[in-house]
This record gives structure tokens, C-alpha cells and sequence, in this order.
């Protein structure tokens, strides 16, 4: 027996065996389970209610509506803001040290909740009204470090060969920048643009407490109905969310598996 | 020179209105109102109310239960993830790939469908929820980050040196030990930390798994806390807290990231 297992252990592919078991149990079974729950009811018959329910529900589908719109506006305003910033920390000219980076990306670590207290605690300190600007801006407080990061990660990267070849070449600074340096950044701006929409659709919790319980999102509407017990009508909320999610990562086609394979995560 | 100040100038705005919000926090945990915005004069008596448990017996409680799971979950990641990276380490090309890809999936899934997903394994499993079921689910989304903190390492050791070991008569377990773990454990370190950061934050994913038994993790407490209306006083300082902890892990991990750059180049 113990020699058998020493016989496995020898070839060290089966090493994942266990993590494999763990994916398909924790990972895979899960997501599974979603989209069984959604197209079944209460007792566990087949139906289509669940998302005939969504359709012919006005205030879902204007919630829906409306967080993918709080969403769109949060990643763009997070893209105007933030690619700057990215194209400044990566010149090596304006920004020399990596203290810099480290405190633009150190507020990603800080729990989401403390984040967004302390920015309805600013609101209230400045007298700004909590409302739908409240809950825009305090997603692009809590999301600019997402839109950052990716792009700061492609322009540093960026051969400077580049750019010197497209000024000797005659571009003006304009050009180099449409011609060369944005396009060469582009991956970064697709997974930036997929960091901060993705939280920015599926969050719950930050917009109640943003709009004093005034505005719902999306996510916020999920949570309530699993809360509530509805468990097959929120699985399939959870399921158009998914959807929505792969359409997009489908669009922007981006591969943020290769960015990761550095290991350092900062 | 103009355009240098400008960025720069650029830079600190940011900077100042990212910061803002946590700076806010930080100067008003030096006093004792009960609402925030209020100055009633400096005092450091919310973080010795804070730190000689004068507080609500429920807030030292949560921030218990939340570096104990963290604790768990992070160590149990640390040794599932590092076994699974030396397995994916050495399959072939197409099943490797098709580990990670599925190794991804709780890095690129939302955590309310990662949160709500396992809420539904849990119900359909009949596992009532507290402990056991949260700490699984952080396992969950934290092991995935160890899996790729540690491959690298696997990547840059030379795979010769554990053929040895075997070729002097070391059994797999005296080589896995003796060879390997020295190689990859600074991986392993830096994957230990960020789980344990990660389990730490974790708010969307724990609020799913966490039960109704009274069960509460700080980042529920404060959530609970903040419907009330009336924030807890005592979570200024402890902000203030996290936030300089969160700030000296992460200056420790990017120091360890760099100089494993540098020995490598």
C-alpha cells in the first residue's frame, strides 16, 4: 500500500491530483450548480420562469439597465483619469521611483468596505449630498487603482526604441502618441477597462451605503433575493451577470492569464 | 521642466484624492466623538478603548474570527496550492493548460458569483454554514494566487538537482523536502501573505458562506454596523490600524518581489 502511494508520489504529476478534485468540487460544481438552480423552480422542475420573471419585471430589468450605464461612466471616467496617471509613472523621465507606483496601487488592499465608509465619511465632512454623483464617484475612488495598474504594467514594458524610431521617422508628439505609444498600450487599457467594469456591475453593499439605501444595483438586487430565499430566481440574476461578464471579456478579448504568469502580483 | 511640474503636479492631485478619504479616518481616530466629521479635541482613547477590549465584546470577537480563518485558509492554500504548482509544473502542455485556465476562474470571477456559487454548493451539500463553510471558501479564491506565486520559482529552478537527489538514493518525500522546498519557498512565502491579505478583505465572498448562527468576520461586522446608521467609533482606529499593517506587508512582499527580480537578472 505505502508503496504504491510512494510509486504515485514518484511521478509528480499526480501531485495536482488533489487540487484537481478540490477545482472540480469548489470551482467547477459551483458554477454548475448556477446555472441548474436557474432553469429549474422551487421543487426542481425544469423551468423558464426564473428568467420569464426578469423579463416581464420592469424594475429589474431598468436596474439592470441602469448599473450597466453607473458602470460604463465609472470605467470611463476611471480611463480618462487614469491613463495619464499610468503614462506618467511609466516615464522614466517624470517618475523615477517605485514608491510611487506602490502608493497608487496600495489602496487596492485596503478592505472595500473601510474604503467606501471613509469616502461617505469625506462626502459628509465636505457636506457633499449622498446620491447617484456620491455613488459614481465613490466607485471611481474604489476602482481607479484597477484602471491604473494594468496600464502602467503594458507602457512600462514598452520598448523606448519605439517611440524614438516613430520621432525619427517625423511624427510630431501628437502622432507618437495616437501612432505608437497608444496602440502599444492597448492590452493594458482592455484588462484595465475588464478590472474596473467587473467589479464595478457586480457590486453590492457600496452602492447602499454611497445613496443612503436610495440606489440599487444590479448586484444589490441578487444579493436581496438569495437573502430572501428566492435561490432559483437569484441564480439566474447570477447567470445574466455571468453572461453579461463573458460577453464582455469575449469583446475586449483580452488575456489577463499571461499578465499574471510574472507571479508578483505587484 | 513645465511639463514636469505638471505631471507631477498631476500625480500628488490623485494622489491627495485617493488618499483623502483614508487620511479623513485616520485624524478623526484621534478623537472621541461618536460621529465622524465631529472634532471634540485630541485624544487617543478610542485606540486604547480598541486595544484593551473596552469594546463591544462583538467587534473583538469578528476581528478574531477574521485572522483565524485567515490563518487557516491561508496556510491551507499555501500547502494545496504549492503541491498542485509542482503537479501542474511537470504535466504536459495541453492538460496544463487546461488546469490553469480553470485555475483562473476564481481570479476572474466576480466575488458575488463566486460567493453566491458556493452558497448554492453548500445548500444543495446540506453543509450548514459558519467555519468550516467560509474558510473553504477562502481557500477557494485564495489558492489560486499561491498556484501562481509559486510556479515561477518551479520555472527558474534547475530540474536536474531533484533527478539527483533521487540518483543518491533520497526517496521522493527526503527530495520534495530536502531539494524542492528550498527552492520554491520563497514562493511559497509571498503566496502565504497575499492569501492571507486577500482573506483578510474578503467581504462579497464571506457574506454568502457565512450562515446566520451569529457567526461574523470584521468586514460582516462592519457591513451590519453601517446599516445600523451608527458606525462604531472603535472602527476608526482600527482602520487606521489595517491600513498601516496592509501598507507594511506590501512595501515586505514588493521588497521580496525585487530582489527575487534582481538574483534573477
Amino acid at each position: 500500500m505505502i508503496n504504491k502511494i510512494a510509486q504515485h508520489l514518484e511521478k509528480r504529476r499526480n501531485w495536482v491530483i488533489p487540487y484537481v478534485v478540490f477545482l472540480a468540487v469548489f470551482v467547477v460544481l459551483p458554477l454548475i450548480l448556477i446555472a441548474i438552480f436557474a432553469f429549474t423552480d422551487s421543487s426542481s422542475n425544469f423551468t423558464l420562469d426564473n428568467f420569464a420573471k426578469f423579463i416581464s419585471h420592469p424594475e429589474a430589468i431598468n436596474t439592470f439597465i441602469y448599473s450597466i450605464g453607473i458602470a460604463v461612466i465609472t470605467t470611463l471616467i476611471c480611463l480618462l483619469l487614469g491613463y495619464p496617471a499610468a503614462y506618467i509613472l511609466s516615464n522614466p523621465t517624470f517618475n523615477k521611483s517605485h514608491a510611487m507606483v506602490l502608493l497608487f496601487i496600495l489602496p487596492m488592499w485596503i478592505n472595500i468596505l473601510v474604503r467606501t465608509l471613509a469616502t461617505v465619511a469625506l462626502f459628509d465632512f465636505l457636506k457633499i449630498p449622498l446620491g447617484e454623483n456620491a455613488l459614481v464617484f465613490g466607485m471611481v475612488y474604489n476602482f481607479l487603482p484597477f484602471m491604473i495598474y494594468p496600464i502602467y504594467n503594458t507602457l512600462q514594458k514598452m520598448d523606448q526604441n519605439l517611440i524614438e524610431a516613430t520621432q525619427d521617422l517625423g511624427a510630431n508628439p501628437f502622432q507618437v502618441f495616437t501612432k505608437t505609444v497608444l496602440p502599444l498600450s492597448m492590452p493594458g487599457v482592455v484588462s484595465g477597462i475588464m478590472m474596473v467594469f467587473m467589479p464595478t456591475i457586480s457590486t453590492f453593499a457600496i452602492a447602499e451605503l454611497l445613496t443612503m439605501n436610495n440606489i440599487k444595483l444590479f448586484g444589490t438586487t441578487i444579493q436581496e433575493n438569495i437573502n430572501n430565499g428566492m435561490w432559483n430566481y437569484g441564480a439566474a440574476l447570477s447567470l445574466i451577470m455571468l453572461l453579461l461578464i463573458a460577453i464582455t471579456s469575449l469583446f475586449t478579448g483580452n488575456d489577463e492569464s499571461s499578465q499574471n504568469e510574472g507571479g508578483g502580483i505587484i | 521642466m513645465m511639463q514636469k511640474i505638471l505631471s507631477r503636479g498631476y500625480l500628488w492631485l490623485l494622489l491627495m484624492l485617493l488618499y483623502a478619504p483614508i487620511l479623513i479616518i485616520i485624524v478623526f481616530s484621534f478623537t472621541e466623538a461618536k460621529v465622524l466629521g465631529n472634532w471634540t479635541g485630541f485624544s487617543t482613547k478610542l485606540y486604547t478603548s480598541l486595544l484593551s477590549g473596552g469594546v463591544k465584546n462583538s467587534l473583538v470577537n469578528a476581528i478574531g474570527n477574521t485572522f483565524l480563518i485567515a490563518f487557516i485558509a491561508a496556510s491551507v492554500s499555501t500547502l494545496l496550492g504549492s503541491i498542485a504548482a509542482i503537479g501542474i509544473f511537470n504535466l504536459k502542455i495541453r492538460t496544463r493548460n487546461a488546469i490553469n485556465f480553470v485555475n483562473n476562474i476564481p481570479m476572474l470571477n466576480p466575488d458575488i458569483i463566486t460567493g453566491i456559487s458556493l452558497f448554492l454548493l453548500f445548500i444543495s451539500l446540506g453543509i450548514s454554514q459558519g467555519y468550516v463553510t467560509v474558510i473553504l471558501a477562502h481557500i477557494t479564491f485564495c489558492t489560486p494566487y499561491v498556484v501562481l506565486s509559486v510556479l515561477p520559482r518551479l520555472r527558474q529552478m534547475n530540474s536536474n538537482i531533484y533527478e539527483a537527489a533521487l540518483d543518491l538514493g533520497a526517496t521522493p518525500i527526503q527530495a520534495l523536502y530536502k531539494v524542492i522546498f528550498p527552492e520554491i519557498k520563497s514562493g511559497m512565502l509571498s503566496g502565504f501573505i497575499l492569501a492571507f491579505t486577500l482573506s483578510i478583505d474578503d467581504f462579497a465572498v464571506t457574506i454568502f458562506t457565512i450562515g446566520n448562527e451569529g457567526l461574523e468576520t470584521l468586514s460582516t461586522f462592519i457591513y451590519a454596523d453601517a446599516r445600523k446608521g451608527g458606525l462604531t467609533p472603535e472602527l476608526r482606529p482600527l482602520s487606521a490600524i489595517i491600513f498601516i499593517v496592509v501598507l507594511i506587508l506590501l512595501l515586505v512582499i514588493n521588497k521580496r518581489a525585487q530582489n527575487a527580480h534582481k538574483t534573477k537578472s
